[in-house]
C-alpha cells in the first residue's frame, strides 16, 4: 500500500503541474486566441531563473518562488507585445507556428549552454522553526511518509489554481477580462484598455507556468527540455477538459496527475501513454471534450 | 480561414499550363543531377521529405488542417518497411507495400479520432496522438527502442534494379517522388479537391450545400498520411535504417517549417522548402544546438513577416498560380 500511496502523491504533484499549466493555456487562449506552444519553454525558464537567483546571487526558493513569475512573465509580455500582436485577426495556426517557433529558439539556446542533462536545486531548508527545517524530510502520516515538500506542492498549487479561479470568476478586474474575451470591441468603447489588458492576461498565464517550473526545479531537476515533453501532456490535457472553463481545467489536471499515477502503480508500462489513451477515450465518446464547448 | 492561403487565383487553363512547364523543369532539373557531381545523398534525402512536405501540405493548404503529427506517418512506413525487408526479407516493392499498408492503416485510425475537432485542437490531437505512438515505439521490442532498424539491405527492386548503386536508387526514389507529387497535383485539381478548398474557406455552408465534410476531410487525411508513409518507406532505402527521429515531434515540427517556408497552399512550395531545410541542415550541422535555434527563428520571421513563403511569394509577384 505503501507504494500505491506514493505514486498516489507523484500523481497528484504532476498533476499540480498539468493544472497550472493547462490553466494558463486556457487563460491565454480566451484572451489571444492562441495556443501557447511556448508554455513549456517558459516553465522551463521559471525553473532556470529559481537556480540562476540561487548559485549567481543567492536568492532562495521562496524569494524566487515570487522573483522567477515575474521575470518570466515580463519576458512573455515582451513577446506579446513584440510578436504575438501582430497575429490579431489571422488565422489561430499561425500563432501556434509563431510560439512553436519561440519554444525552439528558447529550449536551443538554453540546450546549447546547459547541454540536456540535468542541474540539482535543493529543496530549501529555512525557515527553521522547531524540527521543521523548511520544506527538507518528512512526516509520518501513519498510513505513508509524506515528504514535506511534494504536500508542499500539492497545497500551494491547489491555492494558486484557486485564486486565479477566483480572479477571474468573482473579481472586477475578472470580469473585464471575460466581457473582453466575449467581444473585445465593445469593451474597448466603455474605455477599458484591451490590448493592455491581453499583455497583462498573457504575462498572468506565463507567470502561471514559471511559478510551475519553480515548484517543479526540486523534484525534476532543472533541464532545457524539461517543457518539451510536458507541454504535450498538457495538450492532451487540455483537448480532454476543453478550455472554456477556469474550473474544468484545474480539476481536470488535477484527475489526470491522479490517474497517471495510479497507472504507474497498476501498470507502470502504460503510465507515459494514459493521459493520451484517455484523450483517444474522450474524443470517441464526447467530442466537445468533458467541460467543452465546440471548437 | 480567411488569410490562411493566397489562392484568390482561380485555377485557369493558364495557370495549370505554367505549373506543367515548372513540374517539366523540375523532372529535367532532379534528373540531370547525378551527372554534376551533386553528392545524391542529399539529394535523395531531400527528395523523400520533400514528397513528405507536399503530403503535408495537402492537408493544411487544401484542406485547412494543420497537423502537429506527420512525422508518425514517416516512422511508422518506415518501420513497417525496415522491418519487412529485414526480418521477413521480402523484395524492396513489397517492403514499400508493407510500409504504405501500415502508414494507410494508421491514418485511417488517427484521422476518425482527430477530425473529430477542428482548428487548433485539431492540431493539438494529432501532436498529442504521435507522441503516444513515439512511446508505443519506444517500448515495443520490433523497433529496437533507441537503436533502431539498422543495416537493412536494400536489395533489387522488382528482381532488375540494384538499389545499392546509388545512381539505380537516385532515380528509383525520384521516380517515387515524381510519381507521388504528380498524384498530389491530380487530387488538388480535382472534384474532390475543390470539395476540400470549400471545406477550407466555410465548413459549414460546405455542409448546407449537402457535402458530407467529416468524410472528404477524413478521405484527405488518410491520402496525406499514406504518401506521407509512402515518404518514409522510399527514405528507408536512403538512410538504410528506421529511427525514433523519424517518429519525433521535433520531426513533426521540421515537416511544418519545411512547407511553411516554400509556401502553404503553392503547389511548389513544399519542395523548394524541403530542399532549403535539409540543405541548411547539412551546412550547419557542426553548429550543434544552433540548428534548433536558426529553425525557431525562421517559424518566428516566416510567420510575422512572410507567411506566404518562397514559391507563394514569387507567385504573388508574378499574379500566377505556382
Amino acid at each position: 500500500m505503501q507504494a500505491l500511496y506514493a505514486q498516489l502523491l507523484v500523481g497528484l504533484i504532476n498533476g499540480s503541474f498539468y493544472a497550472l499549466l493547462s490553466l494558463g493555456l486556457a487563460v491565454i487562449f480566451g484572451m489571444l486566441n492562441i495556443i501557447n506552444f511556448a508554455h513549456g519553454a517558459l516553465y522551463m525558464m521559471g525553473a532556470f531563473c529559481a537556480y540562476f537567483l540561487l548559485s549567481l546571487t543567492g536568492i532562495g526558493y521562496w524569494w524566487a518562488l515570487l522573483i522567477a513569475p515575474i521575470v518570466v512573465g515580463i519576458f512573455g509580455m515582451i513577446l506579446e507585445r513584440t510578436m504575438l500582436q501582430w497575429l490579431a485577426g489571422l488565422d489561430h495556426l499561425y500563432g501556434l507556428l509563431l510560439t512553436f517557433g519561440i519554444a525552439l529558439i528558447v529550449q536551443g539556446v538554453f540546450q546549447n549552454y546547459f547541454g540536456s542533462s540535468g542541474l540539482p536545486y535543493a529543496i530549501p531548508d529555512y525557515p527553521q522553526i522547531g524540527e521543521w527545517r523548511g520544506l527538507q524530510g518528512g512526516m509520518n502520516l501513519g498510513f505513508m511518509f509524506l515528504p514535506v515538500y511534494r504536500g508542499w506542492v500539492v497545497i500551494f498549487s491547489l491555492v494558486v489554481c484557486i485564486a486565479t479561479w477566483y480572479l477571474i470568476e468573482k473579481t472586477r478586474l475578472g470580469a473585464y477580462l471575460r466581457a473582453a474575451t466575449e467581444n473585445p470591441t465593445l469593451v474597448r468603447a466603455f474605455g477599458i484598455n484591451v490590448p493592455r489588458m491581453i499583455t497583462l492576461t498573457y504575462g498572468l498565464g506565463v507567470g502561471l507556468a514559471a511559478l510551475a517550473g519553480v515548484l517543479s526545479a526540486p523534484i525534476n531537476q532543472v533541464r532545457p527540455l524539461m517543457g518539451a515533453d510536458l507541454i504535450i501532456v498538457v495538450f492532451a490535457v487540455v483537448v480532454i477538459g476543453g478550455m472554456g472553463s477556469i474550473m474544468g481545467s484545474i480539476i481536470t489536471g488535477f484527475a489526470l496527475g491522479v490517474i497517471e499515477g495510479l497507472t504507474k502503480y497498476f501498470y507502470p508500462e502504460a503510465s507515459n501513454t494514459v493521459v493520451f489513451v484517455l484523450m483517444v477515450l474522450v474524443l470517441l465518446i464526447k467530442p466537445t471534450g468533458l467541460t467543452g464547448r465546440a471548437a | 480561414m480567411s488569410a490562411l492561403t493566397d489562392d484568390t487565383l482561380p485555377v485557369t487553363p493558364r495557370a495549370m499550363r505554367d505549373e506543367m512547364i515548372v513540374f517539366a523543369a523540375m523532372a529535367v532539373l532532379l534528373g540531370l543531377v547525378p551527372l554534376t557531381g551533386i553528392y545524391p545523398f542529399f539529394v535523395m534525402q531531400a527528395l523523400c521529405f520533400a514528397l513528405l512536405a507536399c503530403a503535408f501540405n495537402l492537408l493544411i493548404g487544401y484542406g485547412g488542417l494543420l497537423s502537429f503529427g506527420h512525422a508518425m506517418f514517416l516512422g511508422t512506413a518506415g518501420y513497417c518497411t525496415a522491418h519487412a525487408l529485414k526480418v521477413w526479407g521480402v523484395s524492396p516493392e513489397l517492403g514499400i507495400l508493407v510500409g504504405i499498408a501500415g502508414a494507410a492503416a494508421l491514418s485511417v485510425v488517427t484521422g476518425f479520432i482527430s477530425i473529430r475537432r477542428q482548428g487548433i485542437y485539431f492540431s493539438m490531437i494529432t501532436l498529442a496522438l504521435s507522441q503516444l505512438l513515439y512511446f508505443i515505439y519506444l517500448q515495443a521490442p520490433f523497433t529496437h527502442g533507441e537503436d533502431g532498424i539498422q543495416g537493412i539491405p536494400q536489395g533489387y527492386l522488382f528482381g532488375i534494379f540494384n538499389l545499392a548503386k546509388p545512381t539505380v536508387l537516385y532515380y528509383v526514389v525520384l521516380a517515387g517522388f515524381l510519381g507521388g507529387f504528380l498524384l498530389i497535383y491530380r487530387t488538388i485539381n480535382s472534384p474532390f479537391g475543390e470539395v476540400l478548398k470549400a471545406i477550407r474557406e466555410n465548413e459549414p455552408r460546405a455542409i448546407s450545400l449537402g457535402y458530407k465534410t467529416d468524410q472528404y476531410k477524413l478521405l484527405a487525411f488518410i491520402l496525406s498520411g499514406t504518401l506521407a508513409g509512402f515518404a518514409g518507406s522510399l527514405k528507408v532505402f536512403v538512410a538504410q535504417n528506421a529511427s525514433l527521429t523519424d517518429v519525433h515531434w521535433t520531426m513533426s515540427g521540421e515537416i511544418v517549417l519545411m512547407t511553411l517556408v516554400g509556401g502553404l497552399g503553392t503547389v511548389f512550395g513544399p519542395v523548394v522548402g524541403a530542399f532549403v531545410i535539409i540543405a541548411m541542415q547539412q551546412y550547419l550541422a557542426g553548429f550543434g544546438q544552433w540548428v534548433t535555434v536558426i529553425q525557431g527563428v525562421i517559424f518566428v520571421a516566416c510567420v510575422l513577416t512572410f507567411r506566404r513563403g518562397v514559391i507563394g511569394e514569387i507567385a504573388h509577384y508574378f499574379r500566377r498560380s505556382l
